[in-house]
């Protein structure tokens, strides 16, 4: 009975217990309930937004770079497409791994670890970055088949930028390589970030660099539906990209070959400019380097290699390296003695040989000195002890300005970056100059080596090019620049860098015509007639020298100084001298005397620019000095 | 012929036609959403899940047919069997995803701690049955003792899923038992207030879990991740879901886990809070059914064993899918009858077999 009665009792307390499990189920299924509602009711359209936004994404499309052509239309820059393989290290699972086990597929050399090395450190973790590049079809074929071992490595269809001339006019059209995070703040600060969304590569140099804007062109998007992984599943709608504009050159390529040719393995540069309009026809910086080098990310050992090179290839000599031009200043000093009223032609001097000037005496390189000299001779033999007395007449401040307004120690504007201001020496720019108070001072012994060109004087060849250019176009300045227009992808032309004059500087037509008179004297009977002897159209010129090494109080002997301590050769010549076509200005790197490498260049130049005449070989060295070549020093 | 004929209606009459045919309707729906689940990896994934549900259901019709007072004889060695070789698994274990689970027995590898789903009621069910009528508090505290040896091996192995779900297991037996509410309030109280300690004995990734739950976006692409896609897919179903196939962020490989632990969100998302109300109907209508059989059977075995089955499915798919909806922390319970996966199928259908066999075999044992 009391067996049956806990039977009873605990067959009820179970029933009970089944009761309120049941109800204990029924509640937390209706909180179940509860909280899809939430989900899937109130918060329905948030959710919704947050899986359209997992799904879609915005994918940029980078449009077609603009090429560059030459004043011919010869092709310099252009675009060709090629399979990349690209890693984003934050996608894979190990780096090294990943490239050990990619290595097994396609062919990874010791190099391209190098360079994807480098990029990693420049670039974000999330970024896509080249392990190699230009893959052959096979290899990307057996890439594809194996892909889904390999999370975060995508073959890309890319456009590389290729300079189908190679080294040619490397320092003017520059070269495109990957943004880095300077880059990067630049376009941010141009406003240009939504438009460089998945560019990779931008203008670093040269014309490249800029124009990047008008080459970039306009980015488009498609909007793509993509897996978890970042995939790109299937496209749902496309806004087409805008390819970058097309630049023309001033460039002849022809000419600007045959004047690279012509400085052979010689360091220096050369700057020629069509002097009616500012239009750079050659713009030449000895060595070059080849740009492609640079295209897809540049190799450890060519960077290694173009770094250390002794010889500076990078360096765009044309427009950054200054130094003292030398005897090529002396006609735009007797310029200036016109213009100011200093001198006119036919005044004369005695020259003894030297310049006494307190204590101490200025030596003329001709010993003796030149006898009588009026303006016209000082020209053509290059007559120092003439331009001492100039400058110690007209004083530095007169000199400074003169120089000024042609437009030395400023920067010309040309279309490339990276110009030097070079150095006008005047009292102001010496006591800006140095923190010393002792240094500041001007001295006027100073003024009398600036007035041959030597002293603190400091000039690029495109400087000196570009003032003769503004004296024999009779003080009409042009900007000089290398874009000649811009045109469309369809061909049309959508700008005209305008050949209008920036500024005129007052100077008498029988000046100019004077000192034009004066430097074809220097190529008919002066020190530059051996290099153009036989020359088919008439030019002047004017050769110069600017000193490495200070010799004190001794004569320069060439053949005793080391090839690095030779001397600067310089010229600087217009042609045809009725109606100038080119000027130019060229200097040759410890080449000695003007005469004996710079004038050879110039000619082989002109030679082809007027008269179609092509050169066979590198511009001949002159052996000898002609007589009364120049060299100079303030001696003691 | 007669024979076969007779084996087919000795084996027939054992089934529970609506425990039957809830369960076929979700297994259905399984079937379904495991296809969408893996449709892009072909049909390899479907195939296997149709082997696993038939073995299982042959399974379940075996046990189906088997006596309570029978599957009562292996209540005691099942369970010696199971504590055997879960300390050989903290002895000998083999180490998958930092977790010791799996025995090697040589031919085959097993997880031990599956077993224990099963011994684990029956074991105490078996023991409160013996001491009917009789029970006193010792009675408890032996039961509570082996109801904790297996759930610490498990624990340290660790497996907070499983270790739960055997825990579950084992206390529903003990609650239907008559476990004083006194005892069961006093326990949640010290519970509560161990919660700090237990704390400190969690490890790194389970405490990780817990975090993750209270703020997702803490670590969005971390392990708050999983919950934040199956949250997106949930939400993003709406009312009446992106049909079937059609679930962006099943195929487009945003959810984790997603035909296993974490298929409820592909289901959601595809059939929307009309197929997540039919899913709850569906679970409810197998609960209900089984706490019938429990309520209706004859013995204090009978009764335990099918209560504590009935409410351990409840658990399954309570904490499933509230993990996978974002108010219980991720723990590695599948959904039952839908997630991909054999052995849990085979588990849980050995319980529908023994609640079928509970309910077919109860006149016998009155008479």
């Amino acid at each position: 009975m009391s067996d049956f009665y806990h039977h009873e009792q605990d067959l009820d307390r179970f029933r009970h217990r089944i009761f309120i499990a049941g109800g204990a189920v029924l509640l937390a299924f209706a909180l179940l309930l509860s909280r899809f509602v939430y989900l899937q009711v109130v918060q329905h359209e948030y959710f919704s937004t947050r899986a359209e936004s997992n799904r879609i994404s915005l994918v940029p499309v980078v449009p077609n770079r603009g090429n560059i052509v030459d004043r011919n239309g010869i092709v310099l820059a252009r675009n060709y497409s090629a399979f990349t393989l690209e890693i984003t290290p934050a996608k894979t699972r190990g780096l090294e791994e990943t490239i050990d086990d990619l290595a097994q597929v396609v062919e990874i050399e010791v190099k391209d670890r190098r360079r994807f090395k480098r990029l990693l450190e420049e670039s974000k973790n999330f970024e896509s970055i080249p392990i190699r590049t230009r893959l052959s079809d096979e290899e990307v074929a057996r890439f594809t088949a194996q892909r889904y071992r390999f999370p975060g490595v995508e073959v890309k269809a890319r456009l590389f930028r290729q300079y189908p001339a190679a080294s040619l006019a490397s320092h003017a059209i520059g070269y495109i390589s990957r943004i880095n995070l300077k880059d990067k703040a630049f376009i941010e600060e141009s406003d240009q970030a939504a438009n460089y969304k998945g560019t990779e590569q931008i203008g670093k140099t040269g014309v490249e660099a800029h124009y990047e804007f008008e080459l970039h062109g306009k980015t488009g998007y498609e909007q793509v539906e993509v897996d978890a992984g970042g995939r790109a599943v299937r496209i749902l709608s496309q806004t087409p990209p805008v390819p970058g504009n097309n630049l023309t050159l001033t460039l002849d390529s022809t000419l600007q070959g045959v004047a690279e040719q012509a400085f052979g393995k010689r360091r220096g540069s050369l700057a020629a400019i069509d002097p009616s309009n500012g239009a750079v026809l050659a713009l030449v910086s000895s060595p070059a380097f080849d740009p492609n080098l640079f295209v897809d990310g540049i190799r450890f050992d060519d960077w290694d290699e173009l770094n250390n090179n002794p010889d500076k290839p990078m360096l765009n000599r044309a427009i950054y390296s200054t130094h003292p031009p030398g005897s090529t200043f002396k006609p735009l000093m007797s310029l200036a003695a016109l213009s100011q009223g200093k001198r006119t032609p036919n005044q004369a001097i005695a020259d003894p040989g030297y310049f006494n000037f307190g204590n101490r005496r200025f030596m003329d390189d001709k010993v003796g000195g030149h006898g009588s000299v009026d303006m016209y001779k000082s020209v053509v033999v290059s007559c120092n002890t003439y331009y001492y007395t100039l400058a110690n007449d007209m004083g530095i401040d007169n000199i400074a300005r003169f120089m000024s307004q042609l437009g030395l120690g400023r920067r010309t504007e040309i279309d490339i970056p990276g110009e030097a201001t070079g150095i006008l020496p005047s009292p102001e720019w010496k006591a800006q100059r140095f923190k010393k108070r002792e240094h500041q001072k001007w001295y006027a012994g100073e003024t009398i080596s600036v007035g041959i060109g030597q002293g603190y004087n400091a000039y690029s060849t495109l400087h000196m090019a570009h003032a003769l250019g503004n004296v024999v176009n009779y003080g009409q300045v042009f900007r000089p620049h290398l874009v000649k227009n811009i045109k469309d992808p369809s061909g049309r032309e959508i700008r005209t860098i305008e050949p209008e004059p920036a500024r005129q500087i007052e100077l008498k037509r029988e000046h100019v015509d004077f000192i034009k008179r004066a430097m074809a004297g220097v190529v008919k009977e002066g020190t530059g007639a051996r290099a153009f002897a036989g020359a088919a159209y008439e030019s002047g010129g004017k050769t110069g020298t600017a000193q490495v090494f200070s010799l004190k109080g001794g004569r320069y002997v060439e053949g005793q100084v080391k090839e690095r301590l030779r001397d600067h050769s310089w010229y600087v010549a217009f042609a045809p001298v009725d109606q100038p076509r080119i000027v130019l200005a060229v200097m040759v790197e410890n080449g000695g005397f003007g005469a004996q490498s710079a004038a050879p260049i110039a000619r082989q130049v002109f030679d082809y620019y007027l008269t179609g005449k092509l050169p066979g070989g590198p511009a001949p060295e002159s052996d000898a000095p002609d007589d009364a070549e120049e060299v100079s020093d303030e001696s003691h | 012929m007669n024979h076969i004929k007779r084996l087919c209606v000795a084996t027939f009459s054992h089934i529970d036609l609506p425990l039957l045919l809830i369960v076929s309707a979700l297994m259905g729906l399984g079937l379904l959403t495991v296809y969408s689940a893996t449709s892009s990896d072909g049909f390899g994934k479907l195939d296997n899940q149709l082997i696993n549900m038939a073995v299982s259901m042959v399974l379940m019709l075996l046990v189906a047919r088997t006596p309570p007072q029978t599957l009562m004889r292996y209540a005691v060695p099942l369970y010696l069997i199971g504590v055997v070789l879960l300390l050989g698994v903290t002895l000998f274990g083999i180490v998958v995803n930092g977790s010791r689970r799996w025995l090697s027995l040589g031919f085959v590898r097993i997880q031990p701690s599956e077993i224990m789903k099963i011994a684990m009621p029956l074991m105490l069910a078996w023991y409160f049955h013996k001491h009917e009528a009789l029970l006193k508090a010792r009675h408890f505290a032996t039961a509570a003792l082996i109801l904790a040896v297996p759930i610490l091996l498990i624990l340290k192995q660790p497996d907070l899923g499983t270790s739960l779900l055997v825990g579950a297991a084992g206390f529903f037996v003990i609650f239907f038992a008559g476990l004083p509410w006194k005892v069961i309030f006093g326990l949640s109280a010290a519970a509560g207030a161990a919660l700090p300690f237990a704390w400190t004995l969690l490890h790194d990734y389970q405490r990780r879990r817990v975090l993750t739950l209270l703020d997702p976006s803490s670590d969005p692409l971390g392990a708050g991740y999983h919950i934040i896609q199956s949250t997106i897919a949930i939400g993003s179903g709406g009312l009446f879901g992106k049909g079937w196939l059609n679930g962006s962020q099943t195929h487009l490989e945003f959810i984790p886990e997603k035909h296993t632990d974490f298929i409820f969100a592909v289901f959601s998302e595809e059939w929307g809070l009309l197929g997540n109300g039919i899913l709850l109907l569906l679970f409810t209508l197998l609960i209900a059914r089984g706490l019938m059989i429990a309520a209706a059977a004859g013995t204090l075995f009978a009764r335990l064993l099918a209560g504590s089955i009935t409410l351990v499915l409840f658990i399954y798919a309570f904490v499933n899918m509230g993990m996978v909806s974002g108010i219980l922390p991720v723990v590695g319970v599948p959904l039952p009858f839908i997630s991909y996966g054999g052995t849990a199928l085979v588990m849980l259908m050995l319980g529908i077999g023994i609640l079928m066999s509970i309910h077919t075999h109860r006149m016998l044992v009155q008479k």
